[in-house]
């Protein structure tokens, strides 16, 4: 495979799709899927064929706004339908090249103008199982350029140029990972892929493998080449069997077109990769465990140093990054680092993917430049606060993460910034909550995730957790004293400081935020057995205990 | 011994001490009679760093780091027992008391056990914590052997010992955070297990939790200073 005959192959697709007249896309991801998308396409099948017009039916990943699903685009105007059913596949079949039905139409400009899509930039647009698709869109355009036109140090220049950092959410420098991998010692290293996304209320990365997997085999690749490795694992969890699919046909179908395998590109560049199932631990998410995973023992983690760029899988150098870091590698490439660079703020550059979920009008996928206000976010691109209820708190990072109270809605979303409010960026879950969500509560749910998800390797992730778990209970109950909450910052602070890995050492963060900017909150459950939001039952309790 | 040693000097705890290059903090320090105190770690074990009583301060850094598994470098500046350090120590062993049911008095390693002369020399005098009591089993199928999981605090010597002296690999975890437990093969009765009845697990449990039936009632002494004696010899060979 080389350059032109990519060309030729991107020509040939579109030649082909030039025959038809319309293009409908119909977006198939989990949140579309579940509300019948896959009738819908059938449907409109049948439409197509009975309308006698030359209409392509296309299905893709996600396409952002999931609330409004099932979500269809009608090509070439773009138009966007929302809550498309099987039963409208008539009507929109005959509104093509007219005005589509009024009922389907959705008012998402605002929802979409403030956003940049670099990641999610195929998303929605090609088919997924479909290689000539993502080629289409200049997709391994990037692998075959840095094979025949740059060195392995070069790749990495761009990529530490970019000011990519890790999205995975520790936010550690990408280009610097890949340069001590690429320095470090042997013949035999490894390239791994984190894909055991598992924060509640995230779903970033599954949308990514689903809707747009070659993006991520072709950072790997990428990655591969920059630091000398040929063999790549991606470590995917086995409760997302779509994105296992979808990978499994695009390594099969890169494979098939040369862009994997050996002598890449006509170069002498070998890389392969395999896929790896986890078994449904929330920690394996955690480097170290996930490649003890990988090597097929327990996941847990181990101390750190030696960082797996030194000593990884089976003992030998292994870059391990997420898959949304991947995900923007290839534009990088392509782009320049610089291009990459000018996007973001100061200290965080480029875009994220959040998925935005919760109490917001607008749920789904959304990707932004770092540095944008959340406010922005929250009143433009989710559209504000649904049913007259009002904003409490934004809640980013999963269970490592923190609740960031409505009155800071002006905060720039970057690494250091929600990292400085009490919380982080992580993997990039969002979740919005109004003036019916008890904010102690909240933090009971999160430490009762650590908690069934700690590993029990470390003693204050294993058992503090569960201590805080007794505590916030207690409080959530109405049977908490003074003493109690005394006791949960004490322990908060234990766990913070003295657990292992980063499951416990972040595990405290939704309590010490809640306890940060809603302290009220918790002092009306234990001095006034009042639960402000009216979400504890004190009541019930305090009968049952009577 | 003809390659070079590299000598490291540091500082632990204000005493000026060398070590060699590849010397863990914790080595260094009891060599030099610093007491760090420790309950997952074993000489002639390999360590995991899980039990976190080990932690302590390096200067220009405000993160806390395992003894057992932090290496040495030259200048290092090491403070074992600042105030927050024993903050921590004291709070972990109260986890610990809490999170089974360690009932000294009737325990067979009462006055030989680990956990409560941590906790003696901590100064801890009382649990704050609210005990757990969870209902937990006794597996006495062995013939010389039980296995009390309400005294186990999932040090995991047991299953560093069985694989990597004893070559046998008959302990392991299961499950999972709270619930995780050591088990025998894969959760059989200890009796029934591959166990090769060396006897080296008891040795090494620095509680009650495993012991000797025929020790029951009287003493109960473990001896693991045998391990690397053990490793000396067979490394000698």
């Amino acid at each position: 495979m080389t350059l032109e005959e990519l060309e030729l192959i991107a020509r040939s697709v579109k030649q082909e799709n030039a025959v038809c007249d319309y293009e409908i896309n119909v977006c198939m991801d989990l949140a579309c899927a579940s509300q019948g998308s896959e009738q819908l396409r059938e449907a409109l099948f049948r439409a197509a064929e009975a309308s006698g017009k030359k209409i392509l039916i296309r299905r893709t990943g996600c396409m952002g706004p999931c609330s409004s699903g099932p979500l269809v685009r009608v090509d070439p105007e773009e138009t966007l339908l929302g809550r498309v059913h099987a039963n409208d596949a008539e009507a929109v079949v005959a509104s093509l090249g007219s005005a589509p039905p009024p009922a389907l139409q959705c008012d998402l400009n605002e929802h979409f103008d403030k956003q940049v899509r670099v990641v999610l930039e195929n998303s929605g647009y090609i088919d997924p199982e479909k290689i000539d698709d993502y080629i289409s869109r200049e997709g391994y355009k990037a692998l075959l350029m840095v094979l025949n036109e740059m060195t392995p140090n070069g790749v990495v220049h761009r990529i530490t140029e970019s000011g990519l950092r890790g999205r995975g959410g520790g936010g550690y420098p990408t280009g610097l990972k890949w340069s001590t991998v690429a320095k470090a010692g042997g013949d035999v290293k490894y390239v791994v892929c984190n894909g055991d996304e598992g924060d509640p209320g995230a779903f970033m990365d599954r949308s990514v493998m689903e809707g747009d997997p070659h993006r991520v085999i072709e950072g790997m690749a990428i990655a591969a080449y920059a630091i000398g490795a040929s063999k790549g694992y991606i470590y995917v969890r086995a409760e997302y069997p779509t994105a296992v699919a979808r990978l499994t046909t695009a390594l099969r179908e890169a494979r098939r077109r040369s862009l994997l395998g050996n002598a890449i590109g006509g170069t002498t560049f070998n890389f392969d990769i395999e896929i790896r199932l986890g078994a449904g631990a929330f920690v394996c998410g955690e480097e170290t465990a996930l490649l003890a995973s990988i090597e097929g023992r327990r996941g847990t983690p181990r101390p750190r140093p030696p960082y797996p760029a030194v000593s990884g899988l089976w003992g030998k150098p292994t870059l391990i990054n997420n898959v949304e870091t991947y995900a923007n590698i290839a534009p990088i490439v392509r782009n320049g680092g610089r291009w990459f660079f000018n996007m973001g703020s100061e200290r965080s550059k480029g875009t994220k993917v959040f998925a935005l979920t919760g109490r917001i009008t607008h749920t789904g996928l959304i990707e932004v430049p770092l540095g944008i206000k959340l406010r922005e976010i929250i009143e433009g691109i989710g559209g504000g606060v649904p049913g007259g209820h009002k904003l409490k708190a934004i809640q980013t990072g999963g269970p490592s993460g923190g609740c960031i109270p409505a009155n800071m809605l002006d905060l720039g979303v970057s690494y250091d910034a929600l990292m400085a409010a009490g919380s982080i960026m992580g993997s990039g879950g969002m979740i919005v909550m109004d003036d019916t969500s008890c904010m102690v509560n909240v933090a009971r749910f999160f430490i009762e995730f650590c908690m069934t998800e700690s590993c029990g390797k470390c003693i204050p992730c294993r058992a503090g957790t569960a201590q805080m778990h007794t505590l916030l209970t207690r409080i959530c109950n109405g049977a908490a004293t003074m003493e109690d909450l005394e006791l949960l910052e004490d322990l908060c602070s234990t766990v913070k400081e003295a657990s292992l890995c980063g499951l416990g050492q972040t595990a405290p963060n939704p309590v010490l935020s809640t306890l940060k900017y809603f302290r009220n909150e918790y002092l009306e459950h234990i001095l006034h057995k009042r639960c402000p939001a009216g979400v504890c039952n004190i009541q019930a309790h305090a009968e049952v205990m009577a | 011994m003809s390659d070079a040693v590299e000598v490291k000097t540091l500082i632990i705890d204000g005493q000026e001490v060398s070590a060699r290059r590849g010397q863990t903090i914790l080595e260094v320090a009891r060599e030099n009679d610093i007491d760090i105190p420790t309950l997952c770690h074993l000489d002639g074990l390999s360590d995991v760093g899980a039990c976190r009583l080990c932690m302590v301060e390096i200067k220009g850094s405000n993160k806390l780091q395992p003894a057992c598994v932090t290496a040495v470098f030259e200048g290092m500046e090491v403070n074992t027992s600042t105030e927050r350090l024993q903050k921590h120590r004291r709070t972990i062993l109260e986890m610990l008391f809490a999170e089974r049911n360690h009932i000294c008095s009737v325990c067979v390693s009462n006055g030989h056990c680990e956990l409560q002369s941590l906790a003696q020399e901590q100064g801890l005098t009382h649990i704050r914590l609210p005990y757990r009591n969870p209902d937990l089993s006794v597996d006495a199928s062995h013939e010389r052997f039980t296995v009390d999981h309400n005294r186990c605090i999932l040090c995991t010597r047991c299953v560093r010992v069985c694989a990597e002296v004893e070559g046998a690999h008959v302990w392991d975890v299961m499950g999972r955070g709270i619930d995780s437990m050591v088990i025998t093969d894969l959760h059989e009765e200890w009796g029934k297990s591959t166990c090769t009845r060396c006897g080296k697990c008891v040795q090494v449990c620095p509680t009650g939790a495993l012991f000797d039936k025929s020790k029951i009632g009287s003493d109960h002494p473990k001896c693991p200073d045998f391990l690397p004696y053990l490793n000396l010899m067979r490394e000698a060979q």
